[in-house]
């Protein structure tokens, strides 16, 4: 069996699953995020009373945070009332940042643990040896009423990552370039690992902008088998009580693919689709009105870090707006400790409340029609970000801050060179 | 049960449509069931508001679904009347949401040799084939798992949780 598989095993009482099988699981962390009132109301239309396991259940003011509408405020409303009424300690309120990277911060990712959340981007905890995945509001009704969810055991593609990344080329680009490489739908329904000579050589935060994107490609879930890297970050959070699952050598991947990084160049995904990913060399010039950085997906410390790199003691284009979103409250803390957050407002920027923001097209940054929009996220659908004809370009932080600068979409990898000291 | 023939005439979409576009981003604050459905595909066309007719059914390429987690997307094509949705394959999040609204989806990978847009189609579980009823042209269709007709069969999977059968 894969590690993955052995989670699902472990979580539903058997000693073994076959891909293809349904098993009904114990989820470890459910999640819920303030887009979806819904799950309280599917909660009660399938006769919840009271949760399951409330302190396994984490609530997440996260995508309008804080609210920008009446209703948004009312729905917010009614979740800190039902966590109140459930005895729901878990209550991330707004301000505390982006469901994935509080997990992160809290405590919750960690090897072995089954973690469901109704945001689509949960393939995050991969990084960290978790079998992580999202879900609709009523699947997580079902998790508040029973304490389970049922999951089809997928089968799973190994991508080997070999070689150095080359300056100014980082995780993202490489997610990127396996993504246009593969296709938006290559891995629906299944489930992703990561392995090869790159994979020791990467941050946590690495790792998380890796498995994160995994959903751009369909997957169900992400894997990176824990090593040093992980077992320091547990360490470090004073985390107990996971599980490292082993792969069995005689275990057959559905698929298996081998990407060298050494010579990748920065990727970028032009609209509208995540899948179609370019060299960014091919657009470069082309203008941009909005930088944007942030997300679950390009919003941790090390992604502010290389902005700030890249922007100290310059200013942003006059023609460009770069909007920083901290993925969560730590973070926040952190770039200021360290002194970014002051290099980025003397440089132009502006300051966004840690969550989603402009992410999801509903608020704190939505683009006009006809405008560009260079983001560190994780979309580029048509109105993903405001209007339908607006233009959305993912690449990475760098390529981001870069672009902020030049005012039109640039390689980040000369900015780099300028700044190292 | 669910319908074991569905005919409707086919709205034709392309690859890749997205939650996004299935239900945009700016009204997911609305909780409000019908009010939802109001703007079903409102981010992929225009003219389907104007041209559908309830039973009618929705016609895609591959990736139907994929991106955001938003059930407001199944709910909005359910609540529309929509009677069900046919593509070449379906992003798994949403496959999940529809299947629990008790929304079919039929998996038919060359659904793209058949589709025309106006035309009806006839969707035929047990002989599984889609057929264009204007041409006579058919496709075959994957069958559903045993799992995801039970889900279906009872309603959705809020019947089935509440331990009611239809």
């Amino acid at each position: 069996m894969h590690a993955l598989e052995k989670i699902l095993a472990a979580h539903a009482g058997v000693d073994k699953v076959t891909t293809g099988e349904i098993v009904n699981c114990n989820i470890d962390v459910a999640g819920i995020n303030d887009l979806y009132p819904q799950a309280m109301y599917s909660f009660r239309e399938i006769g919840g009373i009271n949760v399951a396991n409330p302190d396994k259940v984490v609530i997440f003011l996260d995508h309008y945070a804080p609210a920008s509408t009446i209703r948004q405020a009312e729905n917010q409303k009614q979740f800190r009332q039902f966590a109140r009424e459930q005895g729901i300690e878990g209550l991330m309120d707004v301000g505390e940042g982006v469901c994935h990277q509080i997990l992160a911060d809290k405590g919750y990712s960690a090897p072995g643990r089954l973690i469901v959340v109704t945001d689509s981007h949960t393939t995050t905890h991969g990084a960290f040896g978790a079998f992580s995945t999202g879900a609709g509001a009523t699947d997580i009704a079902c998790i508040l009423k029973t304490g389970k969810l049922w999951f089809r055991v997928p089968e799973i593609i190994k991508i080997n990552l070999e070689g150095e990344l080359p300056p100014g080329v980082y995780a993202k680009d490489v997610i990127l370039k396996v993504i246009g490489e593969l296709g938006a739908d290559y891995a629906i329904y299944r489930g992703v690992e990561f392995a090869g000579s790159l994979i020791p050589k990467l941050s946590i935060s690495e790792r998380m902008a890796l498995c994160n994107m995994t959903t751009e490609m369909g997957a169900k879930a992400a894997y990176i088998h824990p090593d040093s890297v992980t077992l320091d970050f547990l360490k470090e959070k004073n985390i107990t009580g996971y599980t490292i699952y082993e792969t069995d050598p005689d275990f057959v991947y559905h698929a298996e693919h081998t990407f060298d990084v050494s010579d990748m160049k920065p990727q970028i995904a032009a609209p509208f689709s995540v899948d179609n990913v370019h060299d960014i060399s091919e657009y470069i010039g082309t203008p941009i009105n909005q930088a944007f950085l942030g997300t679950c997906t390009g919003g941790r410390l090390e992604d502010i870090e290389v902005a700030a790199r890249i922007l100290k003691g310059k200013k942003i284009n006059p023609g460009t707006r770069m909007l920083v979103v901290p993925a969560s409250k730590k973070t926040l803390q952190d770039a200021i400790d360290k002194g970014y957050m002051q290099t980025l407002i003397e440089a132009g920027c502006t300051f966004v409340t840690p969550g989603c923001a402009a992410c999801l097209g509903t608020h704190q940054g939505l683009i006009a029609e006809g405008e560009s929009c260079i983001t560190s996220s994780s979309r580029n659908f048509p109105g993903r970000m405001g209007h339908n004809k607006g233009m959305i370009y993912l690449a990475s932080p760098a390529a981001v801050a870069a672009s902020a600068l030049t005012g039109v979409i640039t390689d980040p990898t000369p900015y780099l060179r300028d700044n190292i000291e | 049960m669910v319908e074991r023939k569905i005919k409707g005439r086919m709205h034709v979409f392309g690859d890749n449509i997205d939650t996004d576009q299935i239900y945009p981003g700016q009204y997911l604050d609305v909780t409000d069931h019908e009010e939802m459905a109001r703007h079903c595909l409102e981010g992929a066309s225009t003219e389907f508001s104007k041209e559908f007719v309830n039973g009618d059914i929705v016609v895609a390429g591959k990736n139907f679904g994929c991106g955001s987690s938003r059930e407001n997307a199944a709910i909005a094509l359910k609540v529309r009347g929509v009677g069900c949705v046919v593509a070449r394959s379906f992003a798994r999040i949403f496959y999940r949401n529809a299947i629990n609204l008790g929304l079919p989806l039929i998996v038919c990978p060359e659904i793209d040799k058949i589709a025309q847009k106006g035309a009806e189609l006839l969707i035929d579980m047990d002989s599984r084939t889609a057929t264009n009823l204007s041409t006579g042209e058919t496709a075959a269709i994957e069958p559903i798992s045993d799992y995801a007709m039970k889900i279906l069969n009872a309603g959705g999977i809020k019947p089935l949780m509440r331990g009611e059968s239809k």
